[in-house]
């Protein structure tokens, strides 16, 4: 099944609702979608069209812009190892070298096993700690090729599956908005007149 | 409890880049040094929502006139100042939006996602003493997608504030009332340029707008006025609110007070993120002083230093003593961009090095500009066969003739005063909406300028084959 499932139909509409327009959630929703079967399906790519009001063409367009966002299944664990400067400066081709003969397969790969993809990033904001790679877009860092392989050999042990959540999973935890407290998103349409603060005069 | 989840995953770092101790200033870094300093406890027990305290107590243009007159510069590149920005908005048009750009990608640079894991509250704090002052009615905080950590912080803070109050409806109990929306990318370089940051923002695929006429602070979200800064832009109002102009302006220089922080990453013995103070510090000062990185990787030789981000024209030692004062490396050929300083040492393959930065942004262009798309990869397919030794002399030419089209004219611009540039590090000339396209020269530029007998090194001279030669007819 790769419409979104009903509890994250649920979490769907409510983000859809944060935004003046609903086509805004579509970043966040295609996120939810990958979280929920790994990758971006057709059948998903539908139902996230008719959930903010635009064709599945659309959202294909955007999605495909995109560099997270996968249209085929990849492996449980995403290795991204970054190459550009800093980490090409400090090692990063040796690196990348050594991943491709532990695991077998090429940059851009999958193991058989489906349980490891491969693949070179660009720079990850982590480059004094160089060289650096994201398993499922959590960090590791300054790693050296013993580092590696201790890392895919406990990924593959089944250890770790608490600080590297499966892949499609970002953040753990989802921003909650209590309805007491939201302001809400109006159209701009709507609003004509300037914020009530904005009176000349101090707020507290 | 529930909402406090996203702490189990948390880890401190073995290096703990973005802390140094003494006692240099530190505006966005104070609670760096705290294990718990992304906690609300921690943020409450030192300052925390003081600066918003301060802020609400006064009327909004007040704070507005502080910020302007602290000159609290963008963060993000341009060093464009905020208070300035924030007023660039047409007069009675609503309602206006913040967008904060957490999309931090820029090769080199990192300091908006420590500030998101290690401080979020700082952040939101900023990001309503903005709202407040500017009079933006929501605000959107877009996160770089492959940030998780960085989300996952900023998800707990918000939950976090929502329920005590500082964000919402009616924030401490006062008329001011503002939502702040965690949207986050999907892995796009090009959408930390502020239209496309937009464009992305609105569900679509997120590639620049032309300027004019869509300055966002006229015509951005949604054809609102928009407001975007950089996530340390934001967290600078705090401290900012909760100290006064004075104290701000006391540190660094007249035209760059406060502190900033930047990145020094590669072959320097301690690498790290530094917050040091603007104007005054110079490179030197970073690559070599004990309190920074003291000094180079086996003490070797420096040999060429990218001075803001990878988009920067590079610097060779000579120019070790400028400090980060906009108005001093603009003229010098270069820019302070994003506070990322990349060192290369003597053992450094400089066509390499220069390959991997136009190959980031070859592939990071987006595809709108011919000149981007096109000379993009030109320039990486020429240099990889030149770094493969397949290349000729006439490759090298070649480099600087598709250069050229992306940005006609001496390049870099920087130091053109005939343009009136003198303290404006940018734009550069340009045959592109945005600065990918001339990013993805100006590596090849400045290796090339600089280390010209590197290239010619390795490539072969072209024999041409005369034209009468073939097939020439009796």
């Amino acid at each position: 099944m790769s419409r979104l499932n009903e509890m994250n139909t649920k979490s769907a509409r409510e983000i859809i609702a944060r935004y003046p327009r609903p086509k805004s959630a579509l970043i966040p929703l295609l996120h939810l979608s990958q979280e929920q079967n790994g990758y971006i399906t057709r059948e998903a790519m539908q139902h996230l069209g008719e959930l903010v009001g635009v064709t599945s063409a659309e959202v294909y367009g955007t999605a495909t812009f995109y560099e997270m966002f996968k249209f085929e299944p990849v492996g449980k664990y995403l290795i991204n190892i970054c190459g550009t400067m800093s980490c090409a400066l400090m090692g990063a081709n040796e690196l990348m070298h050594h991943a491709e003969k532990k695991l077998g397969v090429n940059a851009g790969g999958t193991t058989p096993d489906g349980m490891f993809t491969l693949a070179h990033a660009e720079c990850q904001a982590a480059c004094t700690e160089a060289p650096t790679l994201q398993v499922n877009y959590r960090y590791r860092l300054r790693v050296t090729p013993t580092d590696l392989d201790n890392l895919i050999d406990n990924l593959r042990g089944g250890k770790l599956k608490e600080e590297f959540p499966p892949h499609g999973v970002l953040s753990k935890v989802r921003q909650i908005i209590p309805t007491d407290r939201a302001v809400g998103a109006k159209d701009p349409e709507d609003v004509n007149e300037s914020p009530a603060w904005l009176d000349g005069k101090a707020a507290l | 409890m529930a909402r406090r989840q996203g702490c189990t995953v948390s880890k401190t770092y073995v290096h703990a880049p973005g802390f140094v101790a003494g006692d240099r200033p530190k505006i966005v870094t104070s609670r760096f040094e705290f294990a718990d300093s992304y906690t609300l406890e921690r943020y409450l027990a030192t300052d925390g929502y003081k600066g918003l305290r301060a802020a609400l107590s006064r009327p909004a243009n007040e704070v507005h006139e502080d910020v302007k007159s602290a000159t609290v510069l963008g963060r993000g590149g341009a060093g464009f100042p905020a208070g300035v920005k924030w007023g660039l908005t047409p007069q009675q048009v609503w309602p206006r939006y913040l967008v904060v750009n957490g999309d931090e990608s820029e090769p080199g640079t990192y300091k908006d996602r420590l500030l998101m894991e290690r401080d979020p509250h700082q952040l939101l704090e900023g990001c309503l003493i903005a709202c407040y002052a500017a009079g933006l009615s929501q605000c959107f905080l877009y996160i770089r997608g492959e940030m998780a950590v960085a989300q996952e912080r900023v998800a707990v803070a918000l939950n976090e504030a929502y329920e005590a109050g500082y964000i919402g409806k009616n924030i401490l109990g006062s008329k001011f009332s503002v939502d702040i929306i965690l949207h986050w990318g999907a892995g796009a370089y090009v959408v930390g340029e502020e239209t496309a940051l937009i464009e992305s923002l609105e569900g679509n695929r997120g590639m620049p707008r032309l300027k004019p006429p869509f300055f966002p602070a006229a015509n951005g979200l949604y054809g609102q006025p928009t407001i975007v800064n950089n996530v340390e832009t934001l967290a600078n109002l705090p401290w900012l609110l909760n100290n006064g102009v004075a104290a701000y302006t006391a540190i660094g220089t007249k035209t760059s007070p406060g502190t900033r922080m930047v990145a020094v990453s590669g072959h320097v013995k301690r690498p790290g993120v530094y917050e040091i103070i603007n104007g005054t510090t110079t490179f030197r000062d970073l690559i070599y002083g004990q309190e920074f990185c003291g000094g180079m990787r086996n003490d070797n030789a420096l040999k060429a230093f990218v001075p803001g981000g990878g988009s920067a024209p590079w610097f060779t030692p000579d120019q070790l003593d400028l400090p980060f004062e906009a108005s001093q490396v603009g003229p010098a050929g270069s820019m302070l961009g994003s506070g990322a300083v990349m060192v290369m040492d003597e053992t450094t393959d400089i066509p390499a090095a220069a390959l991997t930065l136009t190959h980031f942004y070859a592939h990071e262009s987006c595809g709108k500009c011919t000149p981007c798309r096109e000379g993009g990869t030109w320039l990486e397919r020429i240099l990889r066969r030149v770094v493969d030794g397949d290349g000729t002399d006439a490759d090298l030419q070649q480099l600087l003739e598709v250069g050229a089209m992306i940005c006609p004219g001496a390049f870099p611009h920087a130091a053109n005063e005939e343009l009136g540039l003198k303290a404006v590090p940018f734009p550069y000339k340009m045959t592109t909406i945005c600065f990918v396209g001339p990013s993805a020269f100006a590596p090849v530029h400045s290796a090339l300028t600089l280390f010209r007998s590197e290239f010619e090194a390795r490539v072969k001279k072209r024999v041409t084959i005369p034209v009468t030669a073939v097939g020439a007819s009796a």
